[in-house]
């Protein structure tokens, strides 16, 4: 199984990593080199420096034969477009997109884009976080 | 007309001016603080500070109206490509014209089918091109809707297509030649027109067809 990493910032390169450890084949893009030491020395997955907007980067990460696309790269915007691109162009199935704005990926996912929106995440967990150390307290008092 | 713009840099703000002088209703979104009060200070009310890509900076500005037309004219190709996506699909907003900063990004708002889209740089390439044409045909106007375009074609010394008439020719299917301009004069082109060496030929054709096209009438 092949995986592409379009972003390769703190979630990018945790989940090539992950992914990695679970016997994927795991090539990482990013637009900046430095990147690349995030992933560590122990690296032995592939890594292109490049914009996951640029078709022949894309290309050069084998996306052709791809099974799998993780867009998460610092902006929604890029990361939306990327993910359709991916989709339509190169005729991947399962791409998942990584949003921070809850609003953006609610439209998007209706649309049929598979979002991951972590602000969502943190507002029920933090939601709920509240909720349950209020609740004791109350009880005691 | 209701015009929604996002983006207040110099092509967004001078398309409010003129939209505003022309006595349309117009609503411009700008994300930079320090350009929204700049134009704020002529603009006033016309101007909205936000993410244009937002959705309820959107909203503020009124989309759910909805607008006649939405032009997302930032710097930023990606945010230009989810305004229209928005405004069309979320919105209902009918009409949208995207600016494209990055020629190589062209094939991608083809792709999502955001459009009409204009180019700053691809229109300067294709006005070199009819200054100095290089390859002998020269795209004039592209309407991808409709499924046509209009080109210009010099007729090169030696061509086989000189002395003949037009009805003579073996044009590409669905093209016409529409007009002949020799020596600075401008001619309505029809069966019976001579083509010489030297004429400026428009002619309207499918898109694809351009190379049918230059075989028959640059061929030498």
């Amino acid at each position: 199984m092949k995986a592409i990493v379009i972003g390769c910032g703190r979630v990018g390169s945790s989940v090539a990593h992950e992914l990695r450890r679970e016997g994927w084949d795991v090539v990482a893009i990013d637009e900046k080199e430095e990147a690349l030491s995030r992933l560590g020395e122990s690296w032995d997955g592939g890594f292109v420096v490049g914009h996951g907007m640029d078709s022949s980067v894309l290309r050069r990460a084998g996306i052709e034969d791809a099974d799998a696309v993780v867009v998460s790269t610092d902006g929604d915007n890029t990361n939306i477009v990327v993910g359709q691109v991916v989709q339509k162009r190169f005729g991947i199935e399962c791409v998942v997109v990584r949003l921070l704005d809850p609003a953006r990926a609610g439209f998007y996912s209706e649309q049929g884009m598979r979002t991951v929106c972590p602000t969502s995440n943190a507002i029920e967990v933090l939601t709920e976080a509240a909720r349950s150390c209020a609740v004791p307290q109350r009880a005691a008092s | 007309m209701y015009v929604l713009i996002a983006g207040g840099g110099k092509i967004g703000a001078n398309l409010a001016r003129s939209l505003l002088r022309a006595g349309q209703e117009v609503t411009l979104i700008e994300q930079r603080r320090d350009r929204f009060e700049r134009l704020e200070d002529e603009f006033e009310h016309v101007v909205v500070n936000g993410d244009a890509t937002e959705l309820f900076v959107l909203e503020r500005a009124g989309i759910q109206r909805p607008p006649s037309i939405v032009i997302a004219a930032t710097g930023d190709d990606e945010d230009n490509i989810v305004i229209c996506q928005l405004a069309r699909e979320k919105y209902g907003v009918e009409k949208v014209i995207a600016r494209v900063n990055d020629p190589r990004n062209q094939v991608h708002f083809d792709l999502l089918g955001v459009s009409p889209t204009v180019c700053a740089t691809s229109s300067i390439m294709a006005l070199i091109e009819h200054e100095v044409p290089e390859h002998g045909l020269v795209h004039l106007l592209e309407l991808p809707k409709e499924n046509v375009e209009i080109v210009e074609v010099m007729i090169p010394p030696d061509a086989d297509c000189a002395g003949r008439t037009i009805d003579r020719l073996d044009l590409p299917d669905g093209s016409r030649l529409i007009s002949v301009k020799r020596d600075g004069q401008f001619e309505i082109a029809d069966d019976e027109t001579t083509l010489q060496p030297g004429d400026q030929v428009l002619a309207i054709l499918p898109p694809g067809k351009e190379d049918e096209l230059r075989r028959v009438l640059l061929a030498t």
